[in-house]
Order: structure tokens, then sequence, then C-alpha cells
């Protein structure tokens, strides 16, 4: 179980797209400081941009944010101050991960609502199941259908032929 | 003249769809078969007209006729050969064009092999094929006709835009909507059930095939669009939860729902009503990405299109279908009955869970995507959701979906024994946590969680790798009757294990690269010698070079390793001369699956040029993963079980038709 859990966080701390526009003159000498800062970066947008972090955006603004991002953490922010300075000054719109607020709220929790409503339907359902043993009846086959099946099943016996009159068999496979 | 008969072709494709849609549907009513026969040939001439309107814009491409707006627009005389042809598609009415050409094609591969379909089923599902080809042949006539003429003709077009001039865009988007239109077929397939009123198992096996073909190609067509991102855009970057990604991924996470569920279906008579809503979702996510992308509502690195007319339209399209199909469900669905009863634990019950993290997992892509538009036109407030916000939520839904799939095939259908599942996986168990020792005994830095994901990885392979092996008894039997049973096993037994393990293969890359990536970023003068990963690229020299319709800066560099002179790498920066834009060639060198790549910033004043190179070990992995899942959805295609109504498999047969009884 404790694999299980430490496994389920691991997606979460990756950044999964390693992409990077960091300038060399932008680079902090001390390297946990850079760090600091590249991960910050990434969940920051560049806004001018479509969808790209400012760490990915070639962009003279997302320079800038770099710059900032940079700038607060050499003067002894923590990360979240710095993503609190951000937001005050750009609003919430330079977060690619908003925060869970009442206006995300819906964003955040539909997604383990729906897996832990999805799980408890398909729980009740497999309990229903299990007591309600009537098989399901289907409509019965037309006249035509069961000529069909009977010619299916006498042509089993020379399975060479072709069951019914229509031109024999149907080439879905791999085209 | 080649444009008029184009369009006019267009013209005439639709009003065979308008013939299409109502006289089989009429006939499937009435019962007449000559009415129902007719969907057959409208089918086949529709695709005969859109692939010659199609041929028309290609001839007017190709020869650069700058009388055609579209052509003017993306095209350009300067143009090499194979641009001109993709450029056809790399804009918005031409890649219209295409979507329609391949539901055409669809459509009369459906009408040209669907013999062994009941002729009702036939006439009916051929209907809502032309609905859908109606609704957007309607679409180009009347907001994105490719075919306009410009007045006063110019001397050359603006060219296609640089970036699309790649070898990916005659590949990509051909692969995307081979897969998104593809899912047209089982929709199609599920309201013709709902009309008629009838779905049993032989519904779903001749359903799985089409699904299977669309699956296969979307998964290509994704694999592909993500490669070419990557050397392309010059980030490195593979996947960046860009809406326009997510609105392919959608259709891709129901659609392998959808194959699962049908299989259950198939197999079990059971998830009936689940999966006739699943074919439904299925393409209404194909839809709306169409709408996503061809509307430019989502402002995004590929969209290409900003006229809200066609928005519009397109939203109309996508409420009357989805709209029209769902109540069309909600209104019959009550009259399918369940069948096949199963325990919970099983391989129905494995197949339902999978089906829950998938549709949870596709949920969730889709109210991240659609939610900050949603705020924005509700409240006024602008939020992002980006790759941080997917990476946390659909992260942890994937995990005990991968950790589940070895189990899935080890269980029986119907009640399946889970310890015994389990003692059967013991040997991948250990696997699994021998790889985690060795990648965290020779890990340096990253993620501490990273070892484990190794782990789960090699779990999934090696769960299919011991499915297989049990299966042909390869440790009870001599090698010669094991291969002999190799042989033997049905192909859909394969394609489960390939298409099973390529998730794990995908996984490895995926970890690796985004975790012991090694980069350097800094400037580079000539003959500066750059150390990374156990290589050295030492920096040539710079040089301007003439391409067919741009210049370009090229730096070379040698590759070297202990000593040793491995190759040349010449990554480029591209100025295209037709439309003032430049791209970024990145340089590329595979060394077994891992990869060097070096992408050139800006050269500075004084002769030195800003370069970024990565190390990205087992990089090739993220993309092989999905091309064995195609490879495994490949050999299922070509299951003799699937090829319904072949004479020889008489027995599958009789099993279908006595399940549907």
């Amino acid at each position: 179980m404790k694999r299980f859990l430490a496994v389920a966080c691991f997606l979460a701390a990756l950044g999964l797209a390693a992409a990077h526009a960091v300038l060399p003159d932008e680079v902090m000498a001390d390297p946990a400081k850079e760090l600091r800062a590249r991960n910050l970066s990434r969940e920051l947008r560049c806004m001018v941009c479509q969808n790209q972090s400012i760490d990915d955006s070639e962009a003279p603004l997302a320079r800038d944010l770099r710059l900032l991002v940079r700038e607060r953490i050499a003067a002894g922010d923590r990360d979240e101050e710095v993503i609190d300075f951000l937001v005050a000054r750009y609003g919430e719109f330079v977060l690619l991960k908003p925060r869970f607020e009442r206006q995300t709220l819906l964003l955040w929790l539909v997604p383990p609502l729906l897996l832990i409503g999805g799980g408890f339907a398909v729980w009740r359902r497999t309990r229903r199941l299990g007591t309600d043993e009537s098989e399901a009846g289907n409509r019965p086959l037309t006249a035509d259908e069961e000529a069909r099946l009977s010619a299916l099943m006498a042509g089993e016996t020379a399975p060479e032929q072709p069951p019914s009159g229509r031109p024999a068999a149907s080439r879905i496979s791999a085209s | 003249m080649i444009a008029e008969a184009g369009h006019y072709a267009l013209v005439l494709a639709l009003a065979l769809a308008l013939i299409q849609s109502i006289v089989p549907m009429l006939g499937a009513r009435w019962g007449d078969p000559a009415l129902m026969n007719v969907a057959r040939s409208t089918a086949l001439a529709q695709l005969l007209f859109v692939a010659a309107s199609f041929a028309a814009l290609v001839t007017l491409h190709v020869t650069s006729d700058f009388s055609v707006a579209n052509v003017f627009e993306n095209s350009n005389s300067q143009q090499p050969m194979i641009y001109k042809i993709t450029g056809v598609w790399g804009n918005h009415e031409g890649s219209m064009l295409l979507w329609v050409l391949i539901l055409a094609l669809f459509g009369g591969l459906v009408a040209a092999f669907g013999n062994n379909l009941p002729l009702s089923l036939r006439a009916n599902v051929l209907g809502v094929q032309a609905w859908i080809a109606g609704a957007f042949y309607l679409f180009i006539l009347i907001t994105s006709n490719p075919f306009l003429r410009i007045q006063n003709p110019p001397i050359d077009g603006r060219g296609l835009n640089p970036v699309l001039q790649d070898i990916g865009l005659a590949v990509h988007p051909p692969m995307l909507y081979l897969g998104y239109v593809g899912f047209s077929i089982s929709f199609s397939f599920a309201i013709a059930a709902l009309i008629e009123g009838r779905i049993d198992p032989a519904w779903a096996r001749w359903v799985r095939p089409w699904t299977l073909m669309a699956w296969i190609f979307l998964t290509l067509g994704i694999a592909m669009g993500s490669y070419w991102a990557y050397y392309e855009l010059g980030w490195g970057g593979w996947w960046f939860w860009d809406p326009v990604e997510n609105a392919s991924l959608m259709p891709w996470l129901a659609g392998t729902a959808l194959l699962h569920s049908a299989l259950v279906m198939e197999k079990r008579n059971a998830l009936k009503v689940w999966t006739i809503l699943l074919s439904i979702l299925t393409f209404s996510l194909s839809l709306l990405g169409t709408f996503l992308v061809r509307s430019g509502v989502l402002t995004s690195v590929h969209a290409f299109a900003n006229d809200p007319t066609r928005g519009v339209f397109i939203l109309l399209i996508l409420c009357v279908f989805i709209g029209g199909s769902l109540s069309l469900f909600a209104g019959r669905a009550s009259s399918l009955k369940q069948g096949g009863l199963f325990a919970p634990i099983s391989r129905e019950g494995a197949l339902v869970l999978n089906n829950l993290f998938l549709t949870t997992a596709c949920a969730t892509v889709f109210i991240g995507t659609l939610y900050p538009l949603a705020l924005e036109v509700l409240t006024g407030d602008k939020i992002s959701v980006g790759a941080p916000f997917f990476n946390l939520t659909f992260g942890p839904l994937f995990v005990p979906l991968m950790v589940a799939v070895p189990f899935g095939p080890m269980l029986a259908w119907k009640r399946g024994d889970l310890y015994g599942a389990a003692q059967r996986l013991m040997a991948a168990g250990v696997a699994a946590l021998i790889a985690v020792a060795v990648a965290w005994a020779w890990a340096r830095g990253g993620s501490a969680l990273a070892p484990l994901a190794i782990g789960l990885a090699i779990f999934i392979v090696a769960g299919a790798v011991s499915d297989l092996v049990e299966r042909i008894g390869l440790l009870n039997n001599p090698v010669a009757i094991s291969l002999r049973r190799a042989r033997g096993l049905p192909r859909s037994i394969w394609g489960t294990a390939f298409a099973h393990a390529g998730i794990g293969v995908a996984l490895i890359g995926i970890v690796c690269e985004t975790t012991w990536n090694s980069e350097f970023i800094g400037t580079m003068k000539p003959d500066d010698v750059i150390r990374l990963a156990g290589y050295e690229l030492k920096l040539d020299g710079l040089s301007q070079q003439l391409g067919p319709n741009y210049r370009e800066l090229v730096a070379s560099f040698t590759v070297s390793s202990g000593g040793e002179r491995l190759a040349a790498m010449t990554p480029s920066k591209r100025n295209f001369t037709a439309r003032g834009a430049s791209t970024t060639e990145a340089a590329l060198l595979s060394r077994g699956v891992s990869q060097l790549y070096i992408s050139l910033g800006d050269p500075t004043p004084d002769g030195a040029i800003t370069v970024r190179i990565y190390h990205k070990p087992l990089v090739l992995l993220i993309w092989f993963g999905p091309v064995l899942m195609a490879w495994g959805g490949l050999l299922s295609l070509s299951d003799r079980r699937l090829r319904v109504g072949a004479p020889k498999p008489a027995k599958a047969l009789r099993g279908g038709l006595q399940a549907a009884e």
C-alpha cells in the first residue's frame, strides 16, 4: 500500500515537459536556488503566449518574468511568497495550476468525485446483478434471421461453403 | 476550371449525402431492400466525388494556381513539391476537405465491405454517416470554401507556415483524422442500433474492427504529432497538455475504453448500454476536438483558423449531433436489457475497472481543457489550466490503471481468481522489484519516485510477457511444442500482449526523459567543447546557407565519446523569405534509444551563439511504446475471429449468433 501511494504521487512530482528557454545570463549562481526558480517557472504562464510556461517560452515577457522570479528568490522570498507576489501583480491567470478556491472548486473536485461516484455505481451494479439472476431477454430473431442461422448451422458441416447466398467474406482486417 | 470542378463535385457529394441520409433509412423502416440498397451506391459515389474534389485542390496547389485564395495564402512557387502537396491540408479549408474525404472513405469502406451486415443495419449506419457528412459538406461550402477565386491574381503566394514545412505534416494530420473520423463508424453503428432498438454481441463484433482501426490510426497520429513537436518546436518537450493535444487525447482515452467495453459486450453480452454510450461519446469528443481546433476558440499553437462564423457553425453541428444522439440514447437505452452476469473479480470486472479509470481520466482532461473557457464566459475571470494541473490529476488516475493492466488478461471471464492471477504475476513482480533496486542504485539525482515508476513499467512489460509464456506453456513443454502453440495462439492474444507492453515501454521512456535528462544552456564560440553525459560536443563553426525557400544559419558540431569521433550534428535556424518567419531546426543524434538534442538560440554580437544541448536518456521509448500499441492493435485486427462472416471460422460465427438469441 505504501509503495502504491508512493507511486501514486510520482507523476505528480514530475514535470512532464522538460523544455527550457532559460538563457545563460539568467541562471542563478546557487544551484539550489536555480532549481527552485526552474520549478517555479514551470508553474507560471507566459501571459502573451499560447499555453506556454515561462520556462518554455522565448518571449521577452517570459524572460522578464523569469528574471523577476529569480529576483524574488534572491531577495529571500519563499516559493509561496514568489507566487503570491506574481498573482498580486498579474492575477490568477499567471498560474498554470489554479489554486483550490471557490471558483475552481469544480475543476479540482470533478475528477475525484467522478472516480468515487463511478466506483460506487459499479459496485452497486455488480451487487444488484449478483441478486438478480434473471438472464436478460432480447428480441426474438426474425424469420429471415432464423433462416440465416439455420443456414449457418448447416453450413458448419461444409465449412468451405459460404452459408448465405451473399458474396463470401468481409475483409475488414488490416487494409 | 479545375477549382470550379472541385467545387461542383463537393456540391454533388452534398446532394448524394442528402439522398443517402433519407432514402435508406426510410427503406429500413419500411423493410424495402431496394431503398436500403441505395445507401451502398450513394456512399461509393460520395467517395468518388469527394475524392475528385480533393484531387482538384491538390492539383491547384501542385500547379501553384494563385488565382485561388487558398493556394495564394498557403503556397508559394519556391516551395518544395512535398510541401506544396502537404500544404493542401496545412490550412483550415483544406484540412476540412481532408476530414470529409476520410469520412467518405470510411462510408465507402462500410458500403464496399459491409456485405455481412444485416441489410437494415447497413442502411441505417450509412444513413447516419450521411447526416454527419452532409453537415460537414454544408460547413465547407458555406463557411470554408477552399475553391474561392481572387479577382486580381497575385504573382506569388504567401507560402505555407514555416513551422508546418516538415514531413510531419504529411503524416500527422491524415493519421489523426483517420482516427478521429474513424470513430464516426462506431457512432453510426450505435445510432443505428438505437434506431433499430436491437443490440447484441454480433453488433459488438461488427463494430470492434472499425473502432480498432480508428484507434490504431489515432494512436499513431498522436505519437507522430508528439514526436513532431519534440523536434520541430525546439524546446525538446514532447507533450504540452496543449488544448489541441488534449482534443486528440480525449477521443483516444474514450476510444480505448470503448475497445475494452466492446470486448465485454462481444464475449459476454454485458455492458451494452455503456458500450453504446461510449460509442456516442467517443465520436462526440472527436467532433468537440474538431470544434476546438477549427473554431480557434482556444488560442494555441495549432489554431490557425480564427473566424467566429465557423465556430458557431461547428458548434451548431456539435449541439445537433451530440444533443440528438444523447436524447435518442436517453429515450431508448432503458429498452436495451443488460445480460451476462459476472463477479466483481473477473475479466469483465477488470475491464470495467479499466473503463472507470479511462473515462475519469478523459473527464479530467475534458474539464481541464474547457474549464477556463467556461469560467471566462460565465464570470469573465481568466484562469489558466496547464501542465502542472494535468500532471497532478491525470498521473494518479493512470497509476492504478497501469498496476491493474497485467491482471486483466490473467483473470478468467465470469469469475476470476485474483490470488491465482497474483501468483502467476509473481515473476513479473520480482522483475519489477529488481528494476526498482537497479534504478535506485544507478540513479543519480532526480525524483525518488522515478525508480518506483520504472518498476511499474517493468511490471507491465513482464506481465504481458508472462501471460504469453504461460499460454504457450514455455516452461512446461519442449521448445518445439511451445513454438507450435505460439503459432496457434489467436492473434488477438498477441495483440493484447503487445499493446499492454507498449504502455510499459512508453512509461520507461517518459520517466527516464523527465528524470535523468541532462542539459547544457550557454553560449559557445567556434572550437568550444562541451561535455555532457559522457559525450564531448565541439562547435566547429557557423555558416550561412541557402535553402529552396529559406536562408539558414547552420552550426556544425562534432560529437565524440572518449576521444572517438561519433558523428556530426548540424542544428540550424531558418529564415523564411515568403513569410518573414523563422524556425529552429534542432539536430538529433540517436544513440540506441537515447538522444542528443541541440537547438540554437540567437547569435551574440561577438560571434558566439546561444545553444541548448540536451541528453535525453531512452527518450525514443516514449514513441516506441505507442508504435508497439498500434502494432498490437494491428495484430488483433488481423485476428480471423474479427472477420465476421468469413466462411472459415463457422464456430466463432455461430457463437456470436447464439449469444444473440
